[in-house]
C-alpha cells in the first residue's frame, strides 16, 4: 500500500493556504511542525469545554481538565512506550534539558564528566556549561565526521570512570543523521555512565520504542511534533526521576509545606511546579495519538523518496553541496546543503519568493559550523505531509539563486 | 516573483567588493558579529593626521546584503571621520526604513529591505563596525 500524502495533507489547515499568492511549501519542519486538526480540536475541547486549573479543584470543570491533562500524559508515554507517571512535562525541549542539567546535575560531584558532541544544539551544551560553573564538573567532546554523524569510533577513549552522562542528539537538527544508540549505551554501561537522548529531531518522525533503546533520559519538543509551543517532555527512569531533587519549586510539586521545611511530591509532579501548559500538554497527548495512527514505514519510504530527489536535484547544480550523509542510510529528512558563492540566507530569502520556508544559518550549532568553518547552511526538513511539488519548488529556487546571486 | 529584495544594483554592489579584503598595516581595525545570523565582518582603516579615513578595507563573512552595505560603505568612506561615518549612517538607516527622510547615493540602493525587517540589521553591521574601528 503506497502512502497517501494528500490524505495527510489534507489534515493540516495551513498547508491548502495561499499567502501573498503563493501555495506553503513548508520545509522548516526541523524548526517548527505544522499541526493538524486533530491537535487544534483537541485545543479547542479543552478551551472551550474543560478550560480550568489541574490536580487543584473539584468542580466539574477542573476535574474535566485534569482528566484531560493526565490522559495526554497517558498519550505521550504510549508514544515513547513507557509509564505514564515516567512523563514529565516541561515549558519545552530546552526547558527538559535545563532540568536535567540542574536536577541530575545537582547529585554530581566536582570532577564527574559529561560526554556531549560536537554537533549538538545549544540547548545541549550550555545548561552544561552552566552546570560546570556552578558545580565544577567537566566536559568533554566527540567530535563529528565528515559526514556529519557523531564518531562513535572516538567514544570509547573519550570515557573515564568519571564519565556521568553522554547526553547526545538522538537526530542531528544540521545534518539529519541519527545516532547508533545501542553503540553508545554499550560504551556508557562500560563505565557506568548514564545516556540521555536530545530526540527534537526524532520524535517528529514516528512512535520511539525507548526500552529497547535503552537509555536512561529523553527529551523532545511538542512544536516540532506536530504539537503546540509551549510544552516539551521529559522521560528518565523512574529511579532516576525518584533521587533527583526539584528544579523549580512553587505549587503542585509538594508533599506538605511548612515553613520550616518543605516535602517534595513524587515525580513526575515534583518536577512540575505550579500551573503547568495544560492546553499545549493537551495539544501534544493528541500529536502523539496522530503519530501513533500514522502509517510510518509509508511515512518513512515517502520522506526517504524526497530526500533522494533533492539530493539529485541538488547535484545537478553546479557548486551545490550537501553537508551530511550522503545516503539515505541511518538518516532521517533534515538535508543541510551549501551554495557556493550565495551566502545561506540569501539563499533561504530567495526561496521565501519561491513560496518555500527553510531555515539558514548556524541552527544553533555553532561549534559544529567552526569545525567545518562553515559561514552556516540552508536545511531543507521535512515532515511526511510535504511532497515532490515542494522539492520541485525548491530547487527552482535554488537554481534561481545560483544564477542571479552570484 | 514579488520579492524584489536583490534588485541588480544590491547584487551589483555586492559583486562590485569595492575594498573587500585586508590593510597592509591599518592604524585600527574592528570586528563585529551579529548573533542571531551569525554575519561577520571586520573592518580595518588608516587615519590621517586628522582622524579622517585615509584608507579602508573590510572582510565579511556574511550575506549579500552585507556584503553590499560593506562595498557601498568602503567606496565613500575615504576622507571622512566619524562625524561623517555618522552622517552617511543616516542615509543606510532611511534607505531601510527605520529613519524618515530620503536616503543619498549610494545606499538609496538599499530601499528593498525595507520590506525585510529581520534583514535590516545586515545593512548596518558595517557600520557598527567602523564605528568601532573609528572610536
Ligand atoms: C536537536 C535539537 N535540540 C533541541 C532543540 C531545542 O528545542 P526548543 O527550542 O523547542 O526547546 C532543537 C530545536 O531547535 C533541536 O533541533
Amino acid at each position: 500500500m503506497s502512502f497517501n500524502v494528500q490524505a495527510v495533507r489534507g489534515q493540516f489547515p495551513i498547508l491548502s493556504e495561499i499567502i501573498d499568492g503563493r501555495p506553503v511549501h513548508y520545509l522548516d519542519n526541523g524548526a517548527s511542525a505544522q499541526t493538524p486538526l486533530a491537535v487544534l480540536d483537541a485545543v479547542r475541547t479543552y478551551e472551550t469545554t474543560g478550560r480550568a486549573n489541574v490536580l487543584r479543584g473539584v468542580h466539574r470543570l477542573a476535574e474535566r481538565a485534569t482528566d484531560a491533562y493526565e490522559n495526554a500524559r497517558a498519550e505521550v508515554a504510549a508514544f515513547l512506550g513507557v509509564g505514564p507517571m515516567e512523563i514529565v512535562f516541561t515549558g519545552g525541549c530546552t526547558a527538559a534539558i535545563n532540568l536535567v542539567a540542574y536536577s541530575y546535575g545537582s547529585l554530581l560531584k566536582p570532577g564527574d564528566r559529561i560526554l556531549l558532541s560536537e554537533l549538538e544544539h545549544h540547548s545541549n551544551i550550555v545548561p552544561w556549561q552552566m552546570l560546570r560553573a556552578r558545580a565544577g564538573i567537566e566536559i568533554d567532546m566527540v567530535p563529528v565526521t565528515v559526514d556529519g554523524r557523531i564518531d562513535l569510533e572516538k567514544l570509547p577513549g573519550l570515557l573515564t570512570p568519571r564519565t556521568k552522562l553522554i547526553s547526545l542528539a538522538h537526530v542531528s537538527n544540521v545534518t539529519g543523521a541519527v545516532v547508533d544508540v545501542g553503540a553508545v549505551v554499550a560504551a556508557a554501561r562500560s563505565v557506568g555512565a548514564k545516556v540521555m537522548l536530545d530526540g527534537a529531531q526524532k520524535a517528529p518522525h514516528g512512535p520511539i520504542d525507548l526500552p529497547a533503546l535503552g537509555v536512561d533520559f529523553y527529551v523532545f519538543a511538542g512544536h516540532k511534533a506536530y504539537g503546540p509551543n509551549g510544552i516539551g517532555v521529559l522521560w528518565a527512569r523512574p529511579e532516576l526521576l525518584d533521587a533527583m531533587p526539584p528544579f523549580m519549586g512553587g505549587g503542585s510539586m509538594i508533599g506538605r509545606v511548612t515553613f520550616a521545611e518543605t516535602t517534595w511530591a513524587p515525580p513526575p509532579r515534583r518536577f512540575e511546579a505550579g500551573t503547568p501548559p495544560i492546553g499545549p500538554a493537551i495539544g501534544l497527548g493528541a500529536a502523539c495519538k496522530w503519530m501513533r495512527a500514522l502509517d510510518w514505514t509509508g511515512a518513512h519510504a515517502h520522506e526517504m523518496t524526497m530526500v533522494q530527489h533533492l539530493m539529485d536535484g541538488l547535484q545537478k547544480i553546479d557548486g551545490a553541496r550537501i553537508f551530511g550523509p550522503a545516503g539515505l542510510q541511518n538518516r532521517y529528512p533534515v538535508v543541510s546543503f551549501m551554495l557556493d558563492g550565495v551566502h545561506p540566507h540569501d539563499v533561504a530569502q530567495t526561496l521565501d519568493s519561491f513560496g518555500v520556508a527553510v531555515r539558514a544559518g548556524h541552527h544553533c550549532a555553532q561549534p559544529l559550523m567552526d569545525r567545518f568553518d562553515l559561514d552556516g547552511t540552508t536545511r531543507v526538513s521535512m515532515a511526511p505531509y510535504n511532497d515532490g511539488s515542494d522539492i520541485d519548488a525548491l530547487l527552482t529556487g535554488v537554481r534561481h539563486a545560483a544564477k542571479t546571486l552570484r | 516573483m514579488s520579492d524584489q529584495l536583490y534588485q541588480d544594483r544590491i547584487v551589483a554592489l555586492a559583486k562590485a567588493k569595492t575594498g573587500a579584503g585586508k590593510l597592509e598595516s591599518p592604524t585600527k581595525s574592528a570586528r563585529r558579529d551579529n548573533p542571531l545570523c551569525g554575519d561577520r565582518v571586520t573592518v580595518d582603516i588608516r587615519l590621517d593626521g586628522q582622524g579622517k579615513i585615509a584608507e579602508i578595507a573590510h572582510q565579511v563573512r556574511g550575506c549579500l546584503l552585507c556584503q553590499a552595505s560593506a562595498s557601498a560603505l568602503s567606496s565613500i568612506a575615504v576622507g571622512r571621520d566619524a562625524a561623517g561615518i555618522a552622517d552617511i549612517r543616516h542615509d543606510a538607516e532611511r534607505a531601510v526604513g527605520r529613519e524618515t527622510g530620503e536616503a543619498r547615493e549610494p545606499f538609496a540602493a538599499f530601499a528593498p529591505v525595507a520590506a525585510h525587517k529581520s534583514r535590516q540589521e545586515c545593512v548596518l553591521l558595517p557600520f557598527e563596525a567602523l564605528k568601532d574601528a573609528l572610536s
